[in-house]
Parts: structure tokens; C-alpha cells; sequence
């Protein structure tokens, strides 16, 4: 009973804003808030925040008493691995160019979808990668080295 | 006369070969993602986007605009020929088209959504050219007060009437402005909220929020939950409705016009309402309603006008006044300003030849998009084929190349990847993101014109509500704040949106 609040949308909806609001005031107060006259740069934030928080609270309120719960599915595979292909492929742009930047881009989020074929993902950023070069690079002439370092 | 000297220096720009050929590439892929489920013109837009940076902006807003429109037309062609709506607003053509399919007149079908959707681009391209000049002409007397109250009235329009929690989509409007204030303070200098990191100096990027949360977003959330295709496709049949056929939709096609042109100024009411109020309407004028759902043709061609009109005339406020009334017209804003424009009134003046190119392509591109549409249905249908699994990652391809060309900074990509995770979690808690892209894109505009209201007015707030015309705006504003709190109300508008 005393823990139903814990799988409840709105609940966590609302602290989700409150967090937002409190964080943006907290590290507002070293901007000069200024007076109306002069807005300073912790004007605008400051009261954005203080407005957050409200909206958070009252959709925290109203969410305990009628109580929607999370119902939407959530894949963890997809959830992990997109993020991570697409930091790897920010990664490697710097460090190692735009080829094995993209095979692994394609690579990773190919691996995040549920049905994985071996073969087939390593076709798909075959064609992919050679693809996006031909387009981008010789195409469109974006000026990234193919391969760094070597 | 004033209004077709104007149009013909829009066709004028809008012929030349350049422009020609982003317009063909715009409704191309516009009717490509149309007809795949799982990608919708929001994504796509701001995937392509940064791709335009050395296009001038003219061609730039014609291909995006193109894309925007082309994806109502895709969306129609699967809904009528597989049942499968590849965009919210052709849901309601389903019904009906779907039927005719069955009945073995899906050319009637498509040819009547298609002639239905071309009358309507025609009647708003009309429109837009007739009623955007004078409110620019009115826009340009606005001072800061106005400017603010107009934003404020756009923004909170824009939440209150999109589907979704009401209050929810306030918070998120607000949590958007909150994002826009990250970077340099125009006025002093200060950087806030950047952690001492320089990428953010400048600000996050538009195209870091757009990307991250609506095309790597959504691609999590079709991942986590896909949903089974099958494909029945039926045989199209006779490209050319009958003369019946003509008769009993024109007045759908009118009336259906009308309505999604009303709807396309309102901020906030996706084509998704206009082509449901439509469907409504011809069921409750129609002299046998027991036709609807068996398919009647004025079923597909009153909702296909609608759809189509209110897409066209979203560009009315977003050019002539700078207010975004979608999440679509959110990313044009975007472009402009990725284009060193400064969305509001004086772009008519100062660049005549964007709006005017913009207006006159976008019946160009209307007229391909029959051309297009009608002998292709085949291979749009083939595509339905491919698989997810296949199209995900290049869509992952796109985003990524089109975030990082934006300024060559891994620090981008990073950013739009927690923006996609942020994306999934708004998704899950029942938080839209489109108004927070709304909140986002007018917030350092919206600051700028708090502080400069409230300098000339030596800092009395109550300038707002003491001139005039922004006086209008904020009575307007909690207006309709008041009409949506009512619960009547707010129980027909979950009709209306199903």
C-alpha cells in the first residue's frame, strides 16, 4: 500500500520537473537576479525554475489521487546500446575517422534491435558505411578524413 | 493587382532549376517517410536539416516545407491501399479508403485523395499569399510588450490544444524555455548553466534537442514495443474516379479545405484534428451517414483536404509572425535561424523571394506530388516491405552525420545521445516533447523581449496589460487557459482526438 506511489506516471512525472526546477534555481543563485528594471542573467531562470516546480508539484498531487500507472514497455537492450553507439561514434569521428566511426554507429544500433543476424548486420554496415561515404564525403563534401592516424 | 505581382515573383524563384530540383527531393522524401511507419516528417526534418547549411535558404525551407507536406500524401497512399496509417493524420482516411480498396476502387481512392489534397494546396497557397502580408504589415508595429504577450499566447495555445495532458504539456513549454536560456546571457556576458563546458557557451543546439529526441527517441520506443505488420495489398485498379465520384466530393473537398485551413492557424491542433473534424462533419451532412465506414468516397476526400490545408497554412503564423503553432513548424524556425534569419514580420520584407519561393513551391510541389504519387503507388507500396530492422540503423546514420556537421563537435553527438535517453523518459511519464521544442526554440527571444518590455516600461509589469494589443493577447491567453479547464470542454476534445 505504502509504496504504490512508486510505479505511478504522474508521480514520477512530477519529480522529474521539480528536479529540473530545483536544479535550474540552485545553480541560478550565483547569476545576478537583478530587479525587474535591470533583469539580470538569474532573472529568466530563476522564476522558470520557481514555475517548474509548481507545475511538478501540482501534476505530483494530482497523479497520487488518481494514480495512472507506467504502462509503456521500455527496451533496456535499446535504451543501452543506441545511446552508447551513438558515444562511440562521437568518439571515434575524433579519434579515428569517419569509416570506423560509422561501421560502428550501424554495428551498435543494428545489435540494439531485437531480431540481431550476424550476417546480415555485418552486410547492412558494409553497404551502410561504403553508402553514407559516397554520399557524404564524395557527395556532399563533408571534409572528415576516412580513416585518422595511419 | 498587389497579390498576383507577388505570386509571380514566387514562381519566378520557386522555377528556377535549383529550386525545382530541392522541391522534387523535398516531396520525394516527404512521401517516402509518409509511407514508412516508424519515421515521421518531425525526425526527418531535423535529420536533414544541418544537411542544408550550404544550400542557400530559400532552397533549404522549400525541400523542408516539401517533406512536410509530401509525408500527408505518403501517409494517405498506405492507409487507403494497406490499411496502415504511416502518419496520424491519415488515421481517418483508413476507414473509408481502405474499404474502397477492398471494393477494388482503391485508384478511385488515391485519386481523389490526391486531386482532393491538390485542390486544397491550391486554395491555401491562395490563402497564405492573401492573408500574410497584412498580418506581417500588423506585426511590424509590435514593440517588445506585444512581442512577449503574442509568444505567450502562441506557446501556451500550442500546449492547451495539442493532445496530451494539458498541464503536462505547460511544465514541458516552460522546461523548454528553461533549455533555451543555457549559454552566453546576451546582455552580460555570463554563461549559465554550461559547467564549465565550452561546447555550451554557445547554447545547446537546436538540432542536438530535435535529433536526440525525436529520431533517436523514437526509435527506442518503436524498438521497445514493435508492433506486427501484415500486409494485405490489394489491387489498385482504375486510376480515374468516375464522374459520381467527382461530383460527391467536391463539396467534401471545400468543405474539408475550410475547416483544416481554420485549424492550421491555431497553434497547437495537428493535422490529426483537422482530418477527424472533417470525417465528422461529412458523416453529419451526408444524406445516408450508414455509407461511412463502408466506403464512401467523402470519407477520404473531405479528411485528405483538411489534412493537406492545415498543413499548408501552419506556415501562415510561423512566417509572418515568428510563432511556431507545431513542433514541425518549430524545426522551419530552426532552419531559419540556422540561416542566420530572424524569424518574425520583417522577413517578408527583407527576403521577399523565401516567402514568396516558399508560397509558389509549395503548389509546385503539390502538383508533383499528383504526378508523383499516382503512377509510382507500386513502388511506395513495395517499400512498405523493407524491414525495420534494416531502415533503423540508417536512420541512426543520418542523425548522427547530421548532428555532428552541424558545428564538427563530438560534444554535440554526446549531448543528442542523452537527449534521446531524456526523449524516452518524457515519452514514458506522458510528457510531450513537442512543447517543450516550442518552449525551447522562443525562449531566448521571448527573454530578450521580457527584459526590453520591462526596461522602457522602467520596470512595471504592468505594461502588458496597459497597451492595448498585448492586452488582447493575454485576455486571449486566459481565455482559452479558462475554456480548457472547464470539464465539459475537455471531455469533447478527447472525442475529438480519439
Amino acid at each position: 500500500m505504502k509504496m504504490t506511489f512508486l510505479n505511478k506516471k504522474d508521480f514520477w512525472a512530477g519529480a522529474m520537473l521539480i528536479g529540473f526546477g530545483a536544479a535550474a534555481m540552485f545553480i541560478a543563485r550565483g547569476y545576478r537576479f537583478g530587479s525587474a528594471l535591470r533583469m539580470g542573467p538569474g532573472f529568466f531562470p530563476t522564476i522558470l525554475g520557481g514555475i517548474l516546480i509548481a507545475f511538478g508539484v501540482c501534476i505530483m498531487a494530482l497523479g497520487l489521487r488518481s494514480g495512472e500507472k507506467i504502462q509503456e514497455k521500455l527496451s533496456l537492450r535499446a535504451l543501452v546500446l543506441l545511446p552508447l553507439s551513438l558515444l562511440l561514434f562521437g568518439f571515434l569521428m575524433e579519434k579515428a575517422g569517419f569509416l570506423p566511426a560509422l561501421a560502428a554507429l550501424v554495428f551498435g544500433s543494428a545489435a540494439s534491435g531485437r531480431e540481431f543476424k550476424f550476417l546480415e548486420v555485418l552486410l547492412l554496415t558494409a553497404v551502410l558505411t561504403v553508402a553514407s561515404a559516397a554520399l557524404f564525403i564524395w557527395g556532399l563534401g563533408l571534409p572528415y578524413p576516412l580513416i585518422k592516424g595511419f | 493587382m498587389e497579390l498576383f505581382h507577388n505570386l509571380f515573383f514566387g514562381f519566378g524563384v520557386a522555377l528556377t532549376l535549383q529550386n525545382l530540383l530541392y522541391c522534387f527531393i523535398g516531396v520525394f522524401v516527404g512521401t517516402l517517410i509518409g509511407v514508412l511507419p516508424g519515421i515521421g516528417p518531425m525526425a526527418t526534418i531535423a535529420m536533414l536539416l544541418p544537411l542544408t547549411y550550404n544550400v542557400p535558404p530559400v532552397a533549404a525551407l522549400i525541400m523542408l516545407a516539401g517533406i512536410y507536406y509530401g509525408a500527408q500524401y505518403g501517409g494517405s497512399t498506405t492507409s487507403i491501399l494497406v490499411n496502415l496509417p504511416g502518419e496520424t493524420s491519415s488515421v481517418v482516411t483508413c476507414i473509408d479508403g481502405y474499404q474502397m480498396a477492398r471494393q477494388g476502387r482503391a485508384g478511385a481512392a488515391l485519386a481523389i485523395a490526391a486531386i482532393g489534397s491538390f485542390i486544397a494546396g491550391t486554395i491555401c497557397t491562395l490563402i497564405v499569399a492573401m492573408f500574410g502580408p497584412p498580418l506581417a504589415d500588423m506585426a511590424l508595429k509590435f514593440g517588445s510588450p506585444e512581442y512577449f504577450s503574442l509568444m505567450l499566447m502562441g506557446l501556451v495555445a500550442a500546449a492547451v490544444l495539442a493532445q496530451g495532458d494539458m498541464i503536462k504539456s505547460l511544465a514541458m513549454v516552460v522546461l523548454g524555455l528553461l533549455l533555451g536560456v543555457v549559454g552566453s546571457d546576451v546582455d552580460s556576458g555570463v554563461k549559465r548553466f554550461c559547467f564549465d563546458i565550452y561546447e555550451l557557451a554557445d547554447g545547446i543546439g537546436f538540432v542536438v534537442i530535435a535529433v536526440g529526441v525525436f529520431a533517436v527517441g523514437e526509435i527506442i520506443s518503436n524498438l521497445s514495443d514493435p508492433e506486427e505488420r501484415t500486409i494485405f495489398t490489394s489491387r489498385v485498379g482504375s486510376l480515374y474516379p468516375t464522374l459520381q465520384d467527382m461530383k460527391q466530393s467536391i463539396a467534401p473537398i471545400i468543405r474539408g479545405t475550410m475547416l483544416g485551413a481554420f485549424f492550421g492557424v491555431l497553434p497547437g491542433t495537428g493535422p490529426s484534428i483537422a482530418s477527424f473534424g472533417s470525417y465528422m462533419i461529412e458523416k453529419k451532412v451526408a444524406k445516408d451517414p450508414s455509407r461511412f465506414g463502408h466506403g464512401a468516397i467523402e470519407g477520404v476526400a473531405g479528411p485528405e483536404a483538411a489534412n493537406n490545408a492545415d498543413a499548408q497554412c501552419k506556415f501562415i503564423p510561423m512566417l509572418t509572425l515568428g510563432i511556431p503553432a507545431s513542433g514541425t513548424m518549430a524545426l522551419m524556425l530552426g532552419a531559419l535561424m540556422i540561416h542566420g534569419i530572424t524569424p518574425g514580420p520583417t522577413v517578408m520584407t527583407q527576403k521577399p523571394d523565401l516567402f514568396w519561393g516558399l508560397v509558389a513551391s509549395m503548389w509546385i510541389g503539390n502538383l508533383m506530388l499528383v504526378v508523383l504519387n499516382l503512377p509510382l503507388v507500386g513502388l511506395w507500396v513495395s517499400l512498405l516491405k523493407v524491414p525495420y530492422r534494416l531502415l533503423f540503423p540508417a536512420i541512426m546514420v543520418f542523425s548522427a552525420i547530421g548532428i555532428y556537421s552541424a558545428n564538427n563537435i563530438s560534444f554535440d553527438v554526446y549531448l543528442a545521445a542523452l537527449f534521446g535517453v531524456f526523449g524516452i523518459a518524457w515519452r514514458i511519464l506522458g510528457c510531450s516533447p513537442v512543447p517543450l521544442l516550442l518552449g525551447f526554440v522562443l525562449g531566448p527571444m521571448m527573454e530578450e523581449n521580457l527584459r526590453r518590455a520591462l526596461q522602457v516600461s522602467n520596470g512595471d509589469p504592468s505594461v502588458f496589460v496597459t497597451q492595448p494589443i498585448s492586452l488582447a493577447f493575454i485576455m486571449v491567453t486566459v481565455l482559452i487557459l479558462i475554456v480548457m479547464v472547464l470539464p465539459a470542454v475537455r471531455n469533447r476534445r478527447g472525442d475529438l482526438t480519439g
